[in-house]
């Protein structure tokens, strides 16, 4: 029995998913720029006024953390030069603004929009010089993406941490490398930029961006892949699997003897 | 010969209900009639037709060892079909996309195609992994039930020992079967046992090379493994079941104490028809469990950790749960290591993976002897003891028990971290704590609970249970009415078999001045030391009990009457 390609199915479904994404944002980017276009000629073309807008939004979330100038506090580190993927990662995974000082920022719904979200990158990357929000076309995978290589690459740069199968893992100090299960293109993209928390940041020199892609092209057909043995018990591996053996199959086996047992006795 | 062999059957029925004819019908007198003729094994079938089972449900757990072996051995055959045991370099292209284009070993690449590729090698992958969980499982189950009855006690001892040996030699497949499709995880694991190999002081890097074919990972070991895993193991574990079920068989099962149960009898049904209806039909209930499983679970999805390369760790990587106990005993082990003339010896990986797996196992394999040793008792025992009868030796399991769970939690102590929330240096501590304190809990308070419940035991069997009903005598006096226990249930309660208090030892110092030897001999002195954790201790309520000790119980000892529907085989000697 041959199995069809996998590619073709991943592909086909992400396809259909891009082509929505990219239409809605077609149709947003575009009503947004005439908006932009038409509130003044003063915001048009003058990145000034987005960083006006970021600074106040900033002065309003984020600077009782990390200070007026995001120049650091006790409670937070600098964020002169951290660039505006960092803060794109950050704000759009819901980390930040940090709800309560913890081990590690954790991922949760995000409070800003977008349009918010590029306003504060802008406002932050006006600060100093850090990597920028990656471009559609940078971290999107292309159609022929080396999957199989990018899933090299995974095992050997970011399953010590996320697991191989991306279920995430434990770290020291109560920090954790969260599942891969919910992280988009350009996160996934930003998040080997930027480096968040603990995690090591992978530069143009150490990963290149092609083989980036490929790692996301990777994550995203593991995600995908169905699961054919059955029930994947939440790809955990051999632990959830003792589990099964003994509280399931071990167990039902001795409710069969005492059953059989029961019904032995009475049909003597 | 029909007739003799009516007769033997007729003679040996006559015992009880003198159903021989009804019992083996014709066809089958006629069939068996046929192959005595040739053969002579009437006499043998005679014995075996009749042969008496006890009807308790853990007398069941090793069959499910049994039978998943079989299935073990079926499942296991197939996959030889196609699986390569090859560290040779290939490409893959096969139909699982993810993994295309890339090197791998011609091990992993043909578990891939056994995954993908060949019909029902997915499905059989899975009913051989998940056999080999339940194989295991089983065998501790089994374990721990010859050890809670004191089913190991002499004329016994050897089969304790095969079986121990087998629960061995289990573990020992398992892990080689698991590392033969050369994934990612399970590389992950050799990569272990290869440093737990280099880790034996001196003689650790020679023993490693050895055993490995030189330096980790080379080329020699999957072939090694597996004519270990299909051959050399597998060849064993048949030779010792056949001996382990011939033993058993000589000897007869042990049986739950009961009224007509005795040292000399065997109280249950007779195999034929009633056992083998039971064991045949719980065969395909441990076969249909085993393809339900596979059918609905997946187990070992190798192509989601991909091939084995020796510079790839990833997080949450476990070994299946009869060697994770060893995984967790790494985990929790703090991290010293000392420096001899240039020699490292590496007690981080000593102590966890040799010394104490080495202890723990020896202490299993002994304890019949240790236990004989320490109470002095070398009488034949077939009556099962029921564990709160004995609470020395069941707070000692139970403390066996912890400490293996402690380890197999540890093993998976980045999972608990991520899923509860728990720091990771947390879980270390936690488990490195409990490790220390919570066996040594577990014997007291288990011991503490046999002795409750037998104290319960014992004070039903006196008085019977409490009714709630209150008269008033006529002189005034109220008292609860009791209603007395069928003498059926005393029995089952096994009270004669009770552990008694420690033996009475002579003063430390006699009349003339000499020292005891139990205070000079250091052996008897290990050997009080023990006895103090086996025996009963001095409790006020066990003296209080002692002064009002049941008289022997009426009718035990006996053979049954005609109208008891279940059978007894009169001779332990047959
Ligand atoms: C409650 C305090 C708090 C608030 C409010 C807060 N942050 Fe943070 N922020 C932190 C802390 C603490 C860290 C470091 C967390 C870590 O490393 O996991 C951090 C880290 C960051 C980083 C990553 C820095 C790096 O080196 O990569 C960015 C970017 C960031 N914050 C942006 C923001 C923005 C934008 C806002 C407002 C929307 C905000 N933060 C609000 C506490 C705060
Ligand atoms: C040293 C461990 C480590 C390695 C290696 C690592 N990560 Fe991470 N990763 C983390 C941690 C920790 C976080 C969470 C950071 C935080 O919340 O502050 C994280 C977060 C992420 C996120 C965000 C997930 C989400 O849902 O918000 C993505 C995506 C990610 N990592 C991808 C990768 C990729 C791709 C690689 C390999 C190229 C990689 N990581 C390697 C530790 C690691
Ligand atoms: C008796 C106890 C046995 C145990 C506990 C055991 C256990 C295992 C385990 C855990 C695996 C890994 C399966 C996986 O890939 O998920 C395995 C693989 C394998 N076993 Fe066994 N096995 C046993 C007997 C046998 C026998 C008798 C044979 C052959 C006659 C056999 C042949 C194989 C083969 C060929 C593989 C590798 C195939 C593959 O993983 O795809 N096994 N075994």
């Amino acid at each position: 029995m041959r199995v069809r390609p996998l590619r073709i199915r991943v592909r086909h479904r992400r396809l259909a998913g891009f082509v929505v994404l990219s239409a809605a944002l077609f149709a947003v980017g575009t009503g947004y720029g005439l908006a932009t276009e038409h509130t003044g000629a003063a915001a048009a073309g003058d990145p000034s006024a987005q960083i006006a807008q970021g600074r106040a939004l900033f002065l309003q979330g984020c600077a009782s953390c990390h200070g007026k100038a995001a120049e650091g506090t006790a409670n937070a580190p600098s964020l002169i030069g951290v660039g505006a993927a960092a803060v794109d990662f950050q704000v759009s995974t819901g980390r930040m603004p940090l709800a309560q000082q913890g081990a590690q920022a954790p991922a949760k719904r995000p409070r800003y929009t977008q349009e918010q979200i590029e306003a504060l990158a802008a406002y932050v990357a006006s600060l100093g010089p850090g990597p920028a929000i990656p471009g559609k076309e940078q971290y999107t995978p292309p159609k022929n993406a080396d999957l199989a290589f990018g899933g090299t690459l995974f095992r050997t740069n970011c399953s010590a941490c996320h697991n191989f199968t991306g279920e995430g893992g434990a770290l020291a100090y109560g920090k954790k490398a969260p599942p891969l299960t919910h992280a988009t293109d350009r996160q996934i993209y930003e998040a080997m930029l930027t480096g968040p928390g603990t995690m090591p940041v992978f530069s143009d020199a150490q990963l290149t961006p092609q083989e980036k892609q490929d790692i996301i092209a990777y994550i995203n057909a593991v995600r995908a892949v169905p699961d054919p043995g059955g029930f994947n018990l939440g790809r955990l591996g051999p632990v959830t699997e003792g589990l099964v053996a003994w509280l399931i199959g071990m167990a039902v086996l001795a409710v069969v003897a005492m059953w059989i047992g029961a019904r032995a006795k009475r049909a003597q | 010969m029909t007739s003799e062999y009516h007769t033997a059957v007729g003679a040996d029925g006559a015992r009880g209900d003198g159903r021989a004819d009804g019992r083996v019908p014709a066809q089958v007198t006629r069939a068996l009639t046929e192959v005595d003729e040739r053969f002579g094994t009437a006499s043998f079938l005679r014995r075996t037709l009749n042969k008496v089972f006890p009807d308790h449900w853990s007398f069941m757990l090793g069959e499910i060892a049994l039978y998943s072996f079989v299935i073990l051995l079926l499942s296991g055959t197939f996959l030889t079909f196609f699986f390569r045991p090859s560290q040779q370099e290939v490409i893959y292209n096969g139909s699982y996309t993810p993994l295309r284009g890339i090197q791998m070993t011609e091990a992993f690449d043909s578990t891939l195609r056994l995954s993908f590729d060949v019909r029902g090698g997915l499905l059989m992958r899975q009913i051989h992994h998940w056999a080999a969980l339940l194989f295991v499982a089983a065998i501790i189950a089994h374990m721990c039930r010859i050890f809670f009855t004191g089913a190991f006690r002499r004329p016994r001892e050897t089969n304790w020992l095969i079986g121990f040996t087998l629960m061995t030699l289990a573990l020992l497949e398992g892990f080689a079967g698991y590392s033969l499709p050369d994934d990612l995880l399970s590389g992950t694991g050799l990569r272990i046992a290869y440093g737990v190999a280099e880790s034996i002081p001196i003689v650790g890097t020679y023993v490693a090379e050895f055993l490995f074919g030189g330096q980790f990972p080379g080329t020699d070991l999957i072939p090694r493994l597996y004519v270990v895993h299909i051959l050399l193991i597998p060849g064993l574990l048949l030779a010792l079941i056949s001996a382990h079920m011939m033993i058993m068989w000589h000897q007869k099962h042990t049986q739950w104490p009961g009224k007509h149960r005795t040292n000399d009898n065997v109280v249950g049904a007779p195999f034929f028809p009633a056992f083998m209806a039971k064991t045949g039909g719980f065969f395909f209930s441990v076969f249909a469990v085993t393809v339900l499983l596979a059918a609905f679970f997946q187990i070992n999805p190798v192509w989601l950790y991909g091939p084995y390369d020796p510079t790839q760790v990833s997080a949450g990587s476990q070994p299946d749960f009869y060697i994770g106990w060893l995984e967790g005993a790494l985990r929790m082990m703090p991290n010293p290591e000392t420096n001899i003339a240039g020699h490292t010896i590496s007690w981080n990986v000593f102590v966890p993976a040799v010394l104490i797996p080495g202890l723990f196992f020896t202490a299993m394999a002994i304890y019949p002897a240790l236990e004989a040793w320490v109470t002095g008792d070398r009488e034949i025992h077939n009556v099962c003891d029921r564990p709160r009868n004995r609470p020395g030796r069941t707070g000692l399991g139970v403390m066996m028990i912890s400490y293996f769970a402690i380890m197999l939690l540890a093993g998976a102590n980045d999972l608990i971290s991520v899923h509860f929330d728990i720091s990771l240096y947390t879980t270390t501590w936690i488990f490195r704590i409990a490790f220390l304190v919570v066996p040594p809990l577990a014997f007291l308070v288990t011991r503490r609970i046999c002795i409750g419940l037998q104290r319960h035991d014992l004070r039903t069997a006196q008085h019977g249970y409490e009714t709630g009903r209150i008269v008033m005598l006529p002189h005034g006096e109220f008292m609860e009415v009791e209603s007395q226990l069928p003498d059926e249930e005393v029995a089952r309660m096994g009270l004669e078999y009770r552990q008694g208090p420690a033996p009475e030892l002579p003063p430390p110092v006699d009349e003339h001045g000499v020292r005891a030897p139990h205070t000079r001999n250091p052996l008897l002195k290990v050997r009080r030391a023990l006895g103090t954790l086996l025996y009963e201790p001095e409790l006020p309520e066990a003296r209080e009990a002692a002064r009002h000790e049941l008289p022997a119980h009426g009718v035990r000892g006996e053979l049954p009457s005609g109208e008891d529907r279940e059978e007894a085989e009169p001779s332990r000697r047959g």
